[in-house]
């Protein structure tokens, strides 16, 4: 798991380049990939999943705004902390409140 | 062959000509007419153009840069408040290196509210980073809605070019036009290659990324390196206009009985016909006086202009806009011009034409002979305004 306290496990996409270097008009040539920068250190709410409340409706994947449910053969397996901003949605939107939201760094935080 | 025609149907027979991929458009004053006789182009099947009729200026230019990322040739119509609500989404378009071909019918900004010509709108656009480019009769705005479209779309340029034509006294007064047949003017403008087209999925791209300040500045600098581009990029076009046409527009301005004048106006736009008059007046009484009309707004050509006027003793720089708080925009430029140089005329700064207000020979011929015995200069001047 990475850490994704701000200013820790913070990597810059590519090594800083000359203005002489850059693509025309900021394009990302191949696209951006998520890979590429990890936005999760923004959040101050991490959503904790309870796999045991979970009934696999898939709710909280078409409604994260950040496309950050992590699903496998069309099933729901986590959360991406990487890129996960937070923002609770998944929660909110979750029939059996199988999601909880949690402080960042507070006590409760499960992983 | 020579047609009678408005200002508007000249541009908007070269934008035929141009047949962009997308044009989008919301209606204003002045510009409106461009915008119809497109849409009846479009719907008489003469053109293959994409028209977006949108719910705003804003909508439009954001219409525009969607268009143009995913690869078409672009352009668009506008004018004042149009302009002012595009003005966001205009940096935007600069700054991705989009070039969108825009026609600004130029008139006055709200408040109050007039619909009349000036330059104000140009002047809220000087800093966006689109080339600017200043047409003083209805054939100069046809064939420079050409050149700017092919200039625009040069390698090391790709940035939004705005064609200015003044509201109403070109846009809706009716002048003697001669356009190129389609074929020549097809050929002169050419096929348009875009760079990683956003449909082109076999070869995905991002557009519009976010920057922080590691990388923002940097881009910045690149932007400024395509608008040093343009100058020379604008002569090779002039010139191969001129080969493709035997049409000789040479240069960023027009020199007009400048070479030996001693005191001579700057302007741009329709005003430049106007001060032809009056300068043929006094130079028929004996007076060696000049016109300077700019072509090339952004990038200004500080060098050429300071040249060209290194042996004239008296220049009034005159504004159709107001700078509040500050000297004329194009005055700014041109004192700016003179900076580094040992040998400089005495400058004087007018505003005239505000809001439409007309401006006639007669006023010119006295601009022209109060600068003779003027002292040092200092303030606005104003023309034709009631004390
Ligand atoms: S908190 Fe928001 S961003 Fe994170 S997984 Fe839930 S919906 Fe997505
Ligand atoms: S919304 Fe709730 S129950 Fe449905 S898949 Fe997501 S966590 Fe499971």
């Amino acid at each position: 798991m990475a850490d994704t306290r701000p200013g820790k496990g913070y990597k810059l996409a590519v090594e800083l380049k000359s203005w002489k270097e850059l693509p025309i008009g900021g394009v990302v040539p191949g696209g951006a990939k998520p890979d590429m920068n990890k936005t999760g250190s923004w959040r101050s709410l991490r959503p904790i999943w309870n796999e045991e409340k979970c009934i696999q409706c898939l709710q909280c994947w078409m409604h994260c705004p950040d496309d950050s449910i992590e699903i496998k053969d069309q099933k729901m397996t986590g959360v991406d902390y990487d890129h996960c901003k937070g923002c609770g949605v998944c929660a909110g939107i979750c029939p059996v409140a199988a999601i909880d939201m949690v402080p960042e760094g507070g006590d409760k935080c499960a992983r | 062959m020579r047609k009678v025609m408005t200002g508007h149907k000249a541009v908007a027979e070269a934008m035929r000509q141009i047949e962009p991929n997308v044009m989008a458009v919301y209606p204003i004053t002045p510009q409106s007419e461009i915008a119809e006789y497109y849409a009846e182009y479009v719907h008489n099947g003469k053109v293959k153009t994409e028209l977006v009729p949108v719910e705003s200026e804003h909508s439009a230019m954001s219409a525009c840069v969607g268009a143009a990322a995913a690869g078409g040739r672009v352009m668009t119509a506008t004018a004042s408040q149009g302009l002012a609500l595009m003005v966001e989404i205009l940096y935007i378009a600069a700054s991705m290196r989009l070039p969108i071909g825009m026609a600004l019918a130029n008139r006055a900004l709200s408040g109050p509210i007039n619909i009349h010509c000036d330059h104000s709108d140009a002047y809220l656009a000087r800093d966006c980073g689109a080339i600017q480019v200043f047409a003083e009769s209805a054939q100069e705005a046809y064939d420079y809605t050409l050149l700017a479209q092919r200039l625009a779309e040069r390698d090391q340029v790709r940035l939004p070019a705005i064609v200015n034509l003044d509201g109403f006294t070109l846009t809706h007064s009716v002048q003697v036009v001669e356009p190129l047949d389609d074929e020549r003017a097809k050929k002169f403008v050419g096929e348009y290659t875009p760079v990683y087209p956003l449909l082109d999925v076999e070869n995905p791209s991002t557009w519009g990324p976010f920057a922080m300040p590691d990388y923002y500045f940097e881009l910045k600098r690149a932007q400024v390196a395509a608008m040093e581009a343009v100058p020379e990029a604008f002569l090779e076009v002039q010139k191969e206009y001129e080969q493709a046409t035997g049409r000789a527009y040479r240069g960023f301005f027009e020199g007009y009985r400048l070479e030996d004048a001693d005191r001579v106006l700057v302007v741009m736009g329709s005003t430049g016909g106007t001060a032809k008059v009056a300068v043929d007046e006094l130079r028929a009484a004996g007076e060696k006086v000049g016109l300077l009309k700019v072509w090339l707004y952004r990038p200004f050509p500080y060098a050429a202009i300071a040249d060209a006027l290194a042996h004239v003793k008296q220049v009034a720089v005159l504004d159709r806009a107001v700078s509040f708080g500050a000297y004329g925009a194009l005055y700014s430029d041109v004192a700016t011009a003179f900076m580094h140089r040992e040998r400089r005329p005495r400058l004087a700064n007018y505003i005239y034409g505000l809001g439409g207000r007309d401006t006639t020979p007669e006023h010119l011929t006295r601009v022209l002979s109060e600068m003779k015995d003027a002292g040092p200069d200092e303030g606005l001047r104003y023309i034709g305004l009631r004390e």
